[in-house]
Order: C-alpha cells, then sequence, then structure tokens
C-alpha cells in the first residue's frame, strides 16, 4: 500500500511540475465575462497573419473584470488584459503590474473597441420609447442591473445623469430630479447584466432593458421578439487593453503580447470588433457598418463627472448620490 | 389520513424540488437532439473541464483517506494535549462556507500570501493552476473519511486491538489485521462523500482557478462559464454529465450503505 502511495504521489508532483514550466510560448489573454467568443474568433486571426505563430497557442480567461483584476494581483499569469473597465486596469497599474502610461500604449486610451449604453424594447416598440426621457415616463417599467454591482449598469447611470445634465442647461439638481424618476421606474436591479437580460427577456419584466449597443445587437440579430433602440445621446464605454508587464517580461512574452494587443487596431481586427457589435475606429470599417451603428451624441466620463474616480466617490460608495436617490 | 396526508406532502416535495429541477436539465440538454449534446459534451473545453474534475478528485480522495484514516485513529485511540483542539479544527470546513475558504487561501498561498511570496523566487506558483484547486478541494473534502470513520473505532472499543498486542502484533500488523477491515466501510462511505464533494464544488474553486478555459475549469465552473455564454445546450449538456457523476457515486454510496455492518442494520 505505501508503495501504491509513493508512486501516486510521484505521478502527482510530476503533473504539477509540468503545469508550472514549458509555458513560454502560451499567451494568457484575462477578459471580462462575455468576451469569450470575440476573442476566441480574433484568436485565429492573428495567429495566421502572425510570423512566429509556429507553436504559440492563446489561452482566454473571463470573469467579472474586478474579480480577474483581483486574481492578477493574486499572482494569474495574464500576458495582457482586455477589460470593460478602466479602474480595473488602473488597479494594475497602481501596483506597478502594467506600465503606469499604459493608456498612451495604444491608440485611442488603450482602447480599440468601444461600445454605449443603449436600449432594447419589446417588439414594434409598444411604449414609443425613443430616448432617456422617455424611461423617465409614468408607467414606463425600465430593466438595468444595480449599479452598485455592475459596471454595465454604472455605464446606464451615467450616461442618465449626463442626458439629464444635457437637457436642463447643466442644472444639477433638475439633472438628478431626472434620475430619480428614471431610477422610481425600474422593476428589478439584477446584480449584473446576464441577470437583467434574464430578467427582460424570459421573465418578461420591463418595458426597456438597457445594456451595451454590443449585447442587444448580439441578441435582436437572433431574436425577432425584440427590437434596439438606440438613443440621440449616450456616454462612451471603452473597453481598455494593456500589457502586463511584470508577467510578460519574466515570461518573455512582451513582444508578441504588444503585437496581439495591435493587431486589434488593424483593419482585420477591427472588421471581427465591428462584426460582434463593437464600434471601433478604423475609418473604413466604420464605413462599411454604417447602418449598423446609428450616429449620436457620444460624451465620456471624463468630461460629465471629471473622472472616473470622482464619479465613483460622488455617485456609488456608501452614501453617494445613488444610494440617496434609492433610499427616498 | 393525516399519514397519507405527511407521505404526500413528502413526495410533493422531493418531486418538486428534486426530481422536476434534473428532469428539466435532461430535457434542456437533449431539446436539440442527441447530436447536439454528443457535440457539446465532447467539446475540447468541456472534456479538458471534465479531465480536471476526474483528475482532482483522483488526487484528493486518497490524500484524504489516509489524512482521515490517521486523524480518526489518533483521536480514538490516544489522549493527547490538543485532542479535542483537533476535533473542532477538522470539523472547520463544514462550517466555512467555500467561497470565504477559497479567499483564504489566496491570502495565505496567492503572490502576496507568506507562503506564496516564499515560493515566488523559485518560481513556484501554488494558485491558479492544478495545485490550487487540489488545495482548497482537500480543505473543503477534509473532514468526510474522518467523520465516517472516527464513530465506527469509538463504538468498537480496542478490546481487540490489545488482545492482538498481547499476541505480539507490531502496529502496522495491529492496523492492518484488526483495525482496518472493521472500518473499511466506513471509509469507503466517507471516500464516495468527499469524491461527490470534490467533485461538484464550485465556491471554493472558482475563488483560485484564474478561469482559464480548457486548463483551470472544472465541470462545474464550465457550465457556469457556458451558461454565461448563453451556450445553453453546451452548459446543460455539462450538466448532465455532472449529474451523472453525481448518481454514479450516489449509487455506489447506497451499495456501499447496503453492505455497510453498522449502516446497514440502521437502515
Amino acid at each position: 500500500m505505501f508503495r501504491r502511495v509513493a508512486t501516486a504521489a510521484a505521478v502527482v508532483f510530476t503533473l504539477l511540475g509540468s503545469g508550472t514550466q514549458a509555458q513560454e510560448r502560451q499567451l494568457l489573454n484575462v477578459s471580462y465575462d462575455i468576451a469569450r467568443e470575440l476573442y476566441a474568433a480574433i484568436n485565429p486571426a492573428f495567429l495566421a497573419q502572425y510570423d512566429s505563430a509556429a507553436g504559440l497557442t492563446i489561452e482566454q480567461s473571463h470573469a467579472g473584470s474586478s474579480k480577474q483584476a483581483r486574481a492578477i494581483l493574486q499572482g494569474l499569469q495574464a500576458d495582457f488584459v482586455t477589460f470593460n473597465q478602466v479602474l480595473d486596469v488602473q488597479v494594475l497599474a497602481d501596483a506597478g503590474l502594467v506600465a503606469a502610461d499604459w493608456r498612451e500604449r495604444f491608440p485611442n486610451n488603450a482602447s480599440p473597441y468601444y461600445s454605449l449604453p443603449s436600449f432594447m424594447v419589446r417588439a414594434g416598440n409598444p411604449k414609443g420609447i425613443e430616448d432617456w426621457d422617455d424611461l423617465a415616463r409614468e408607467g414606463v417599467s425600465v430593466v438595468f442591473p444595480n449599479p452598485k454591482t455592475s459596471g454595465n449598469a454604472r455605464y446606464t447611470y451615467l450616461a442618465a445623469w449626463a442626458y439629464g445634465l444635457a437637457h436642463n442647461n447643466g442644472d444639477e439638481a433638475a439633472a438628478r430630479d431626472f434620475v430619480d424618476r428614471l431610477l422610481s421606474n425600474v422593476a428589478v436591479f439584477d446584480t449584473g447584466g446576464r441577470g437583467a437580460t434574464t430578467t427582460f427577456a424570459e421573465r418578461g419584466i420591463g418595458d426597456v432593458l438597457v445594456s451595451f449597443e454590443a449585447e442587444v445587437a448580439n441578441i435582436v440579430a437572433t431574436n425577432d421578439d425584440y427590437e434596439s433602440v438606440v438613443p440621440s445621446q449616450s456616454i462612451l464605454a471603452e473597453f481598455p487593453v494593456a500589457v502586463v508587464e511584470r508577467v510578460a517580461t519574466a515570461k518573455g512574452t512582451e513582444e508578441v503580447a504588444n503585437d496581439y494587443l495591435q493587431f486589434l487596431y488593424s483593419t482585420e481586427g477591427q472588421t471581427i470588433l465591428a462584426s460582434f457589435n463593437n464600434r471601433v475606429h478604423d475609418p473604413a470599417v466604420i464605413k462599411t457598418n454604417s447602418e449598423r451603428f446609428p450616429d449620436l451624441d457620444l460624451v465620456t466620463v471624463e468630461d460629465v463627472f471629471g473622472s472616473w474616480e470622482t464619479a465613483q466617490k460622488t455617485h456609488f460608495t456608501s452614501g453617494g448620490v445613488l444610494d440617496q436617490l434609492l433610499s427616498d | 389520513m393525516g399519514r397519507i396526508a405527511l407521505i404526500a406532502a413528502a413526495i410533493l416535495f422531493a418531486l418538486l424540488t428534486i426530481v422536476v429541477p434534473v428532469a428539466a436539465i435532461l430535457a434542456r440538454a437533449f431539446a436539440d437532439g442527441t447530436g447536439a449534446w454528443l457535440a457539446a459534451v465532447t467539446a475540447p473545453d468541456t472534456l479538458a473541464a471534465l479531465w480536471l474534475t476526474v483528475l482532482t478528485a483522483l488526487i484528493v480522495v486518497p490524500i484524504n483517506i489516509v489524512f482521515g484514516l490517521c486523524a480518526a485513529w489518533a483521536i480514538a485511540r490516544f489522549r493527547f494535549p490538543g485532542r479535542r483542539a483537533l476535533l473542532v479544527i477538522i470539523e472547520i470546513p463544514f462550517a466555512i462556507s467555500p467561497v470565504v475558504a477559497g479567499l483564504c487561501f489566496l491570502l495565505v498561498f496567492g503572490a502576496y500570501g507568506p507562503v506564496g511570496q516564499a515560493l515566488q523566487p523559485y518560481g513556484i506558483q501554488l494558485m491558479f493552476n492544478l495545485t490550487g484547486i487540489v488545495l482548497v478541494s482537500l480543505f473543503v473534502t477534509c473532514p468526510f473519511v474522518l467523520r465516517e470513520v472516527l464513530p465506527v473505532l469509538q463504538a468498537d472499543g480496542e478490546d481487540e486491538e490489545r488482545a492482538a498486542l498481547t499476541l505480539g502484533a507490531s502496529g502496522w500488523q495491529i492496523f492492518r489485521l484488526v483495525t482496518l477491515p472493521r472500518v473499511t466501510w466506513a471509509l469507503l462511505y466517507g471516500a464516495t462523500l468527499a469524491t461527490a464533494r470534490a467533485i461538484g464544488e464550485f465556491g471554493a474553486v472558482s475563488v483560485v482557478s484564474g478561469a482559464i478555459r480548457g486548463r483551470t475549469m472544472t465541470l462545474p465552473l464550465q457550465v457556469e462559464a457556458l451558461y454565461n455564454d448563453y451556450d445553453a445546450t453546451g452548459a446543460f449538456a455539462a450538466a448532465t454529465v455532472l449529474a451523472l457523476i453525481a448518481m454514479l457515486t450516489l449509487a455506489l454510496r447506497g451499495l456501499i450503505a447496503a453492505f455497510h455492518p453498522v449502516r446497514g442494520a440502521r437502515a
């Protein structure tokens, strides 16, 4: 019996050992939760045009981007990150894992694509919902996740504020009243985007779902029960990317990680990103997809609220504006 | 009358809470036909998750058997300082939420934890790979074998072991020829419980997995991931495999219980 245990132990340690070595030709993309199919489509396209692609494999990890950032801080060996929250990359930069100037390392604030909070209504748009003020109307039931727990919903909340400010000549009190009325129309606050979609689609609750345009378009593309409505104004939601330098330098993968992220900005990369209903920057790709992405007035968190940090502090901390609005 | 109502209530409750959900999983998994189910089950990432789950159980359960036996024997047969404390400590995994357990392991073995930091210069990483998954699985399954073996040892007393000692048997001989045969069934019973738990564990593994598709995803994590990818067929197909393993374990447990001298008499 002892001999058998010893053999088993030897096997185990061999297995464990092999797991920690021979990784220099593996890239790990640590990403947000709903981007698996997107990057599964980009990987083969990148490898097909890459000179030294022989033996290179690209692995993907997907979960909520704050959880992913935490895991990287605790030692998850990410070569690069593709997130949906600027703050989550900043956390890595503050800890020294990502370059301090990561926003300048790639074009467009290191965000190869972007999206915006947009609307999904039931077929035929029975409540006639066209813009943010329709969401604050009496008798309209709205579904989006809780801004406390969902990054997606934080954008929705801030977009509503931005619209309220823009349509009241910057009057804070009027904007606050507008957001208050909109929030009181919310039927269910799910914890995440997926839950809100289930509430709206499968449980049949609400007249309008607010989520990223890419999410809405992906659902509408395969389902006739819903329609996409793009408001007149929304807020820019960036999808920032960065090389995790501390890991990549140690593994010797810095160059290929850089090349991968650079590929996202190529016409081919942008075409794939756009095919998943993400808005991109490449003029040629924008032109061929113009009917997919209607024009609208886009503002940024920085323009309206100063910075993510101040928006976070003013609105989302305990006892902040969001808490005040939800409690009265 | 009251008896019938009671039985009906029990059956209705079991139907609603157990049979209907399991049947729904099966119905949903095969909604697109057997071919679609097979394709989903044999998808590379799902197969990898299945293998990782089985591998984890194969590593964790034998370690648990050895540890559970040693601990149970020590507690039942010897009086030593800290014996009661050991009993309490071993029960902790039952009391702690698995997510919290996972976070504790990250704090100790992660890149900023004392152990993780000490090992870093040697290029050894414990979290976000098989080692991490095995460690937290060991933690959550630790009490099962001990909990089954200890009562048997305590109930049987040590008379026969003393007799063997007076006849000149060595410690190892006593253990192998006298003690082990009596606890075999309890041991196997505990091992199947530990297996079921190791295979089904979600919370603790989720924290230390790193969620790398095809590499550090166990089957329960894979089910959730597929569901979040809007791949309902894939998610429910993977769920049926998980349910199948669970039912096999359950059947094995029933078989063991039937042959178990103590449990058999009780059942």
